[in-house]
């Protein structure tokens, strides 16, 4: 190492550790957090199936994967996953529209005020989804991709540029990325300028209102149904696809998820992307060692000798939930004021 | 529900059965908890497991005898370490409340946090590296075990309080989600500070409140019960066979006498409960707590502070959670982390309040030993039934080994189906709250 200071590696190190890892983080957890938005505005409550739902998605991306590798079906640098995931979104469309005739639809009919019904429910559909997976696929961790594991690797850029410290650039962090600002650009553009977007964002803001105009409101529940399960599918497919696929890693992503929804203001999309980009930075930022950072950029006298890792990383979900409390203590409305008033 | 238990004593054992209702008489002493919150308010508390978990900790914490190597080692550090990081809090919240600049404040908190965090690790490593197959933590303080039943209702309370005071008076999901938040990183706590209660190490061989089977089967007393009982078997055999069956049947009987023990402590502590929280519910306070659940608009019109309730109602239903978790840790004897699983704490209480009858304290207990009773039994039901299917196949079939390794999990979906089924079809509960006149 260099005992002078090193701005230019310093930063290629935090772009490798902090920036893209957070980036492709934050764009999985925005995903997801639209998904639970959605549910919340059109069906009014919080949807605590959600990380059992990406797991299940997942479980068919995973499923349909084996068969196409055992098949031969692959075409070579693409992952696999990448290729079932439509089907994936079909299956997981059926099962979500199965759920919400068996158990969602029968207290809209009944027209049940209180969203804690709607969270009890939900909470009973998260143990079914989630005993479904561990039956099907076991409870063990397990990878599925497969494929050009980089774009570019550590190696490659170093020798590209000359530097000490390379940058990689996996092919699922590219993968997410891209993938996630198509979909969020894709559901924008389907909420403001298509007939059943505007019929939905009615529905969401004045259900009576839009009843008396002639919207259809099953169809609208159906339609959310269909873009929540692409969101999740998506969403558990590149999580997985990054970062391994294990059904309580997903369980407990409802965590982050839930944080990002409220910290970005309940049942405000744009305030969801934000708020999952704020717990992913927070998350990585928080948890990383900054010793290579520092030892980098001060002077040889003032090198650190221990890790300097503010947070352990066995603690990372603790703090999506100090953000959430914190949120919570200062501002319940969240950044981009969302709905406050109780659900009823 | 007792001809159940009775089929199953005669046919299986009855250390099992007794073994079931204790179990039993723990979750309903858990669902009485939650069933407070539920039935009583409303309340959503998705961090049973948590406040499960704290009960635990307490009994560590109380009725373990000190590690005395380790705190000569460390002690004195990670008490600093807890009072630095205490006060770096407490001076943060002051400032605060003093409307001091937030830069300040933010900056004053961090570098106590800096500070806390060097000193807390280097105590914990000092402590951890005390012997580290048999300690390796500071240990209790060699109270007796059932003082640690009421710091764990405390514990858990003061959790509660916390947590309720954030977010009750916000939307009612957002308890839901922050239980849930707060009951994993207890957890995470839990597993990981081994320096507190050894982590996933787990710590064994806590003080009972019972005698132990080995001084039992010493004892005189138990000898003549137990000769008295099997008499009519003993007089037919030998002198020599007489002595060694006579010394089977204690053990038998040693195992049996203590779990009966536990039953009697058991229900003592949930009658007790019962009869307070029955009393509370007739009083005028209870009338309160109904009005303020029925109809809050019209309840805070009367000049009713519904939050302060709810903080109220959250706090005892936790305790009592907590006491639950206490008394089921120092059932086990051992205190083992990684048993704490949302689906065995929170979900299964949840299905046992919401079957028995949210609202009524009895239905509660009904509604746990119901569904223990379906828990315990289903593990080796599927596996039986998926023996009978593999009986027709040939042997080794793949899909008879894997239905075998899997079954288990197959119980989620079935407590989630039940949990479904009731709230759709009988959202009452089998012993529906009686609707006494307000």
């Amino acid at each position: 190492m260099s005992d002078s200071i090193d701005i230019i590696n310093a930063f290629a190190l935090m772009t490798n550790f902090v920036i893209l890892p957070a980036l492709s983080y934050g764009s999985q957890l925005a995903l997801g957090a639209l998904a639970v938005t959605l549910v919340y505005s059109i069906l009014r409550f919080s949807n605590f199936a959600q990380g059992d739902s990406m797991a299940f998605g997942t479980m068919i991306v995973i499923l349909l994967t084996g068969f196409m590798i055992g098949k031969g079906w692959t075409i070579t640098g693409i992952p696999t996953a990448l290729l079932v995931i439509p089907i994936a979104v079909i299956g997981t469309s059926i099962y979500m529209l199965t759920m919400d005739r068996l158990v969602y639809r029968h207290y809209r009919r009944i027209k049940v005020k209180q969203n804690i019904v709607g969270i009890t429910a939900s909470i009973g559909v998260m143990f079914i989804t989630g005993g479904i997976v561990r039956f099907i696929l076991g409870a063990s961790p397990q990878r599925f991709e497969d494929g050009e594991r980089f774009i570019f690797s550590v190696r490659e850029f170093k020798a590209f540029t000359g530097l000490e410290q390379g940058i990689a650039l996996k092919t699922s962090q590219f993968l997410t990325i891209t993938i996630a600002i198509l979909l969020v650009a894709f559901l924008f553009y389907f909420l403001q300028k298509t007939k059943t977007g505007k019929a939905m964002r009615a529905y969401s803001d004045n259900t009576e209102l839009a009843l008396l105009s002639g919207i259809d409101p099953d169809k609208v529940v159906q339609i959310t149904w269909l873009l929540v399960a692409a969101l999740t599918t998506i969403a558990g497919a590149l999580y997985g696809l990054d970062k391994g696929f294990a059904p309580q890693q997903y369980h407990l992503l409802l965590l982050p998820i839930f944080a990002s929804v409220i910290v970005g203001g309940i049942g405000s999309p744009l305030g969801a992307i934000a708020g999952a980009f704020l717990v992913s930075f927070s998350e990585v930022l928080l948890t990383y060692a900054y010793k290579k950072f520092l030892i980098y950029l001060l002077p040889l006298s003032m090198h650190p000798n221990s890790l300097v890792q503010l947070i352990g990383t066995e603690y990372k979900y603790a703090i999506s939930f100090v953000i959430l409390v914190t949120v919570l203590l200062i501002r319940p409305t969240g950044l981009l004021k969302g709905k406050v008033i109780d659900g009823d | 529900m007792g001809l159940v238990l009775l089929f199953v004593g005669l046919n299986q054992s009855w250390a099992l059965v007794l073994g079931i209702v204790n179990l039993s008489l723990i979750s309903a002493i858990m669902a009485l908890g939650v069933n407070i919150q539920w039935g009583y308010a409303g309340l959503f508390n998705v961090g049973i497991m948590g406040f499960a978990a704290l009960g635990g900790v307490s009994v560590v914490l109380i009725a373990q005898q000190p590690v005395t190597e380790a705190i000569d080692a460390g002690g004195i550090k990670m008490l600093f370490a807890l009072v630095l990081g205490a006060i770096t809090i407490v001076t943060g919240v002051v400032l605060n409340k003093k409307g001091f600049n937030k830069w300040l404040i933010a900056s004053i908190v961090v570098i106590g946090y800096l500070f806390t965090r060097h000193y807390f690790s280097e105590a914990s490593d000092v402590i951890e590296k005390v012997d580290p197959a048999i300690t390796g933590y500071l240990g209790g303080f060699g109270f007796p075990i059932a003082f640690s039943w009421i710091v764990g209702g405390l514990a858990a309370a003061g959790a509660a309080w916390w947590i309720g005071k954030i977010t009750l008076s916000l939307r009612a999901d957002y308890l839901a989600i922050a239980t849930l938040g707060i009951a994993e990183i207890i957890l995470y706590v839990i597993k990981n500070e081994d320096w507190f209660v050894r982590g996933v190490k787990n710590v064994a061989g806590l003080p009972r409140p019972v005698p132990y089977e080995v001084d039992m089967q010493k004892s005189e007393w138990l000898l003549n019960i137990v000769a008295w009982i099997h008499r009519s078997d003993l007089e037919l055999l030998t002198q020599s066979d007489q002595v060694a069956q006579l010394s089977e049947y204690v053990r038998g009987a040693s195992v049996v006498f203590v779990k009966l023990c536990y039953s009697g402590l058991f229900v003592l502590i949930l009658v007790a409960l019962i009869v307070l929280s029955n009393l509370a519910l007739n009083s005028p306070w209870g009338r309160k707590v109904r009005a303020i659940r029925d109809n809050e608009v019209a309840a805070s019109a009367m000049g009713k502070n519904i939050t302060r309730q709810h903080l109220q109602i959250f706090v005892i239903g936790s305790a009592i959670v907590g006491i639950a978790g206490a008394l089921l840790v120092t059932y086990n004897g051992i205190f083992i982390p990684t048993a704490y699983m949302p689906l065995r704490f929170t979900f299964l209480i949840w299905v046992m309040v919401i079957l028995g009858g949210s609202g009524n304290n009895l239905g509660s207990v009904l509604g746990a030993f119901i569904i223990w009773f379906i828990w315990i039994q289903s593990g080796p039901m599927g596996l039986w039934a998926v023996e009978m299917i593999g009986s027709f196949t040939q042997e080794g079939n793949t899909i008879t080994e894997f239905l075998e390794d899997r079954v288990h999990y197959l119980r989620l979906v079935f407590m989630g189906s039940i949990l479904l089924f009731i709230m759709r079809f009988a959202p009452r509960g089998i012993l529906p709250e009686k609707n006494k006149e307000l």
